[in-house]
């Protein structure tokens, strides 16, 4: 019966989203308020109705419901509690429940917040929000239905993905989808403003912190992904370049494009073409990763079912493309408009070549993605593009990203004169070639490594500089420094948001240069109370213990670190699970702000004579989630309402 | 004028990428066919669990299969032994040799399937993969038909019926060993 | 439970039969875990998704980093390591595509997109900063155009 309301449930919700779309839409053109106020109420609707499918699906997990085939293939009696809970979103059916729960939440906040403000756009926006959930629900309906019921009802089900369970598992896909769907919002508002022809910049102003919002959330779930590839995967990194893991960099970095292009909208009134084109690319970029995702079309670690899926989202995207980009042509007219550049030295330049950079980039990580599928169309052979090839064709843009980075914020607008250079940049100039120097002389001999580090040295040395002296200013007028630095970042919280945002990222730089480039490591078969000796580093093998849990069997070896002093023992392990042809491996690490130990059971003898491990000594890994902590602090700072008069 | 037509070419330029994609439901990623079926197969010398050698020079002038399995590897393994067994008998007075290369397992495990199964052609386990590598193979089980010339004809990816095994020897077993 | 043995002890007792077989060459040369690693490093692993062979953690990668080893102590040189696995493999096994036809391709595609943008961008700024401010567009907007310009930034806040 449970199942039978959960379906229902989404029947309901399409037709309501449907009727909302429509009623919106008609409401745009008639102008009467009973038709607008008709779609909110669907909406309203069918968000109760989604969150109702959603309780009524991890009702059915908390209940073992195996007739849902859904629930049998995703849990099992052993599964944990918690993991029952999580486990509704761990696969394919469960996570575009999440998904289209997210993106009616954000349809709810988009009326509340925009129903006064935008009275022009904000009905369609309100069709386009409906009309993307109306699609959602059709493949909760008909492609992926969550709760189709199977006969025989299996004594017991199959399981989750091990590799799932995770806390980092349970958050990367809510922080990731809460990026995805937060993108629907600025493509609603882009869409509105190509239908109504009000591409003026309306749409722009209210859509940015909706960007950064949405923006945040992105970041925060490729770098849960990448802790939990780090420390579930046991292959020591934390980024492979995976198909999957594109398909989420990539809206990610257009995004990023768009929320520096912006600015020059805001600031010049110009590139209304090129930013309105940046949100349909990077709101199509999302579908192109929830197809690739879903659709087995091309190999990854993601491996969700295949099946009709992938066609409906290819359908979605082709009309979600052609309607967009054909509203574009239509309106080309309106959006066309002439630049006006004073000066090839300026803002705006630095801006423009952030954009060319990030949509090269973009560029290139989709035809890497995409190549193999076209080597096998043309000639047919299959080939792969993997990470060496990623990471040396993208090194050179990030490094160039990372040098604007510097020059972008501090650049004057309009025309930089010599004097505007010569202000900001000599200092901190020097200071990187110094530090360029600095770590030469230290032994850093990788080319790549010393020029990460010295810019960003230049980048970081360009913040202080920035604040340092507008605190100055403040405190020459008679403020202290502290109160004066802190309304500093309450006023011009953008600004400086943005500053937090890029030391987030410049610390992340150097976790992961520092990880690619002096990370070692070793593989070892030890006896009992033999050791692996690495990087000062001595690992012992103590003994292997077994023991039953819920639902595996884990094999667990325990082994000494020391390096001179003692420090703990680590217990990585091998979890066999009963649905699982091969185990699966369990990582012990020890962090450190300079280097990680990182150790993988492989083989073992049996009786626990003998154990192989794989022994790493990951370095400034760490790196990478302080400047993901670095990074949200910055965020926040930037989502803060502005122009709040202190209180 | 030129210019209102040249605008459309925007959304066109969606259509190839678009048709890229729709071409990807044609293929499988995980299929990838071997590049040396139509070149000599690699030698190899295992020694059989019987304690036996087992070389792929001494069956020249047989039709050889060659089947990489696990005993770890259910159901697809499982389901081939059967027809492997029932093959060898028989095709083996017709000039066929059915060859088991047992990789990445363990001696007791495949043992206890060979009992299990009673299987009766020669069986060799690889420790060190090389066999499986030169071979190219990605996983288990995977079949290779070699012809009386020794060069590999044909690769079977996934469980084996009796259907796929005759249609793969049987037009081997017609050409000429010379 | 399953507990695959074949631990590297065997393997390694393995390889001194073999190479008892064969005469018992001794190694050629010494090979350091990093020469290993760096050809492992460009090698897909074939029975995971996406990780190179230096990376994953699976029995199938372990042998062909041993197998690896094995060859460069034979005296082979990395090319010929590499090349060893693409004859049996086919090219999918290059994490890297090679730099020479049809895969030259997706080489030079970001040194086109990098190219092109920058064209763009240097013909527009060029076109643009030889429009001074204030002149020009201001005089050349039609009266239809202006009215809306004055629509368009009367509604917004």
């Amino acid at each position: 019966m449970i199942p039978e309301l959960g379906y229902g449930a989404a029947i309901v919700a399409l037709v309501l989203a449907l009727w909302g779309a429509v009623t919106a839409a008609l409401g745009a053109r008639t102008g009467r308020p009973a038709l607008l106020l008709s779609a909110q109420h669907a909406a309203l609707a069918v968000f109760v109705l989604v969150t109702a499918c959603f309780a009524l699906l991890t009702y059915a997990f908390l209940t073992f419901d195996f007739s849902v085939r859904y629930v049998a293939t995703n849990t099992n009696l052993g599964t944990p509690f918690y993991y029952r809970i999580t486990g509704v979103w761990g696969a394919l059916e469960g996570s575009i429940i999440l998904w289209t729960w997210m993106l009616g939440l954000y349809t709810l906040i988009v009326i509340l917040r925009h129903r006064e403000g935008a009275r022009e756009l904000y009905p369609w926006v309100l069709t386009v929000m409906l009309g993307v959930l109306a699609f959602f629900l059709l493949v909760i309906t008909v492609a992926a239905p969550p709760f189709a019921r199977q006969a025989p009802v299996p004594a017991d089900g199959r399981g989750l993905n091990p590799l799932l369970e995770d806390t980092g598992m349970i958050t990367h896909p809510v922080a990731l989808y809460l990026g995805f769907t937060g993108l629907t919002v600025p493509f609603a508002f882009a869409m509105a403003a190509l239908i109504t022809g009000r591409v003026g910049d309306a749409w722009i102003t209210l859509t940015r912190r909706w960007t950064i919002i949405a923006w945040y959330f992105l970041s925060l779930g490729l770098l849960i992904g990448g802790w939990w590839s780090y420390h579930v995967l046991g292959w020591g990194g934390y980024w492979a370049w995976d198909p999957v893991e594109n398909a989420a960099f990539m809206p990610w970095l257009t995004a990023t494009a768009f929320l520096h292009s912006v600015m020059i909208q805001e600031r010049r009134r110009m590139l209304k073409l090129w930013n309105i084109s940046l949100v349909i690319l990077t709101f199509s970029l999302t579908l192109f990763g929830t197809f690739l995702t879903r659709s087995g079309v091309i190999a990854s670690v993601h491996a969700f079912t295949q099946g009709t899926i992938g066609a409906f989202f290819l359908s979605f995207l082709a009309l979600v493309l052609l309607t967009a980009l054909g509203l574009l042509a239509v309106r080309w007219d309106a959006l066309h408009a002439q630049g006006e550049l004073d000066s090839i030295v300026s803002r705006e330049s630095a801006f423009l070549l952030n954009n060319v950079l990030f949509v090269a980039a973009t560029f290139t990580v989709f035809f890497g993605t995409v190549f193999p599928l076209l080597s096998e169309a043309a000639r047919g052979v299959k080939v792969s593009v993997g990470a060496p090839f990623f990471n040396q064709v993208n090194v050179p843009l990030f490094l160039a990203l990372i040098f604007l980075m510097g020059v972008g914020p501090l650049i004057a607008w309009r025309r930089a004169s010599f004097d505007n250079l010569r202000r900001n940049f000599l200092w901190p100039v020097l200071v990187g070639v110094a530090a360029a120097a600095f770590f030469f002389s230290l032994g850093v001999r990788s080319a790549i490594a010393v020029l990460v580090l010295a810019l960003t040295v230049f980048v970081a040395s360009t913040i202080t500089v920035d604040f340092a002296r507008a605190s100055r200013a403040r405190v020459r007028l008679g403020e202290p420094l502290l109160p004066a630095m802190g309304g500093l970042l309450r006023r011009h919280n953008r600004r400086y948001g943005g500053f937090g945002v890029h030391l987030g990222i410049l610390i992340i730089a150097v976790g992961v240069t520092g990880s690619q480039a002096w990370s070692v490591q070793t593989e070892t078969t030890l006896r009992r109370g033999e050791y692996a000796e690495l990087a000062g580093y001595r690992v012992r093998f103590e003994d292997l213990t077994a023991s039953e849990e819920s639902n595996h069997f884990k094999v667990a070896g325990a082994f000494t670190v020391s390096n001179g002093r003692g420090l703990g023992v680590l217990r990585p392990a091998k979890k066999f699970y009963p649905q699982e042809t091969s185990p699966i491996a369990y990582v012990d690490y020890r962090l450190g702000l300079r280097e990680d130990i990182y150790l993988v059971l492989g083989d073992f003898a049996r009786d626990g004579s003998q154990a192989t491990v794989k022994f790493q000594v990951n370095r400034l890994v760490s790196w990478i989630w302080i400047g993901g902590l670095v990074l949200t602090a910055g965020a926040v700072l930037a989502i803060l309402p502005e122009k709040k008069k202190a209180a | 004028m030129s210019r209102r037509a040249w605008r459309w070419l925007i959304p066109l330029s969606a259509l190839p990428v678009l048709a890229l994609l729709a071409y990807g439901f044609r293929v499988n990623p995980r299929e990838i066919p071997s590049p040396l079926v139509g070149r000599p197969a690699p030698g190899f010398a295992l020694t059989t669990f019987d304690g036996a050698p087992l070389t792929l020079e001494a069956q020249r002038g047989k039709v050889v299969v060659v089947n990489f399995w696990a005993s770890w590897c259910y159901p697809a393994c499982y389901e081939e032994a059967p027809v492997l067994e029932r093959s060898w008998r028989a095709y083996r007075d017709r000039g066929v040799v059915v060859v088991g290369v047992d990789i990445q397992d363990k001696a007791e495990a495949a043992q206890k399937f060979i009992r299990d199964f009673g299987l009766s052609f020669p069986n060799a386990p690889d420790p060190t993969g090389k066999v499986s590598v030169d071979f190219g193979t990605y996983g288990v089980p995977e079949t290779f038909f070699i012809d009386r010339r020794g060069r590999i004809r044909a690769k079977h990816v996934g469980a084996l019926t009796d259907e796929v095994l005759r249609t793969h020897v049987e037009p081997l077993l017609g050409e000429p060993a010379g | 439970m399953r507990v695959r043995l074949a631990p590297v002890a065997t393997l390694f007792l393995a390889v001194l039969l073999i190479g008892a077989a064969r005469g018992a060459p001794a190694p050629a040369r010494t090979v350091s875990e990093a020469e290993v690693h760096e050809i492992a490093g460009g090698l897909r692993c074939v029975v995971c998704q996406n990780l190179s062979v230096a990376d994953s953690p699976s029995e199938m990668a372990r042998q062909m980093r041993a197998i690896v080893r094995e060859r460069l102590e034979a005296g082979e040189s990395p090319t010929e390591v590499v090349q060893y696995f693409v004859d049996r493999y086919g090219e999918w096994i290059l994490l890297s595509p090679r730099r020479s036809g049809f895969t030259l391709l997706v080489w030079l595609a970001p040194l086109v997109a990098v190219a092109l943008g920058l064209a763009i961008v240097g013909v527009l700024v060029w076109k643009w900063t030889r429009r001074p401010a204030t002149t020009g567009a201001a005089l050349r907007v039609d009266p239809a155009m202006r009215e809306r310009i004055r629509r368009e930034t009367e509604a917004e806040p």
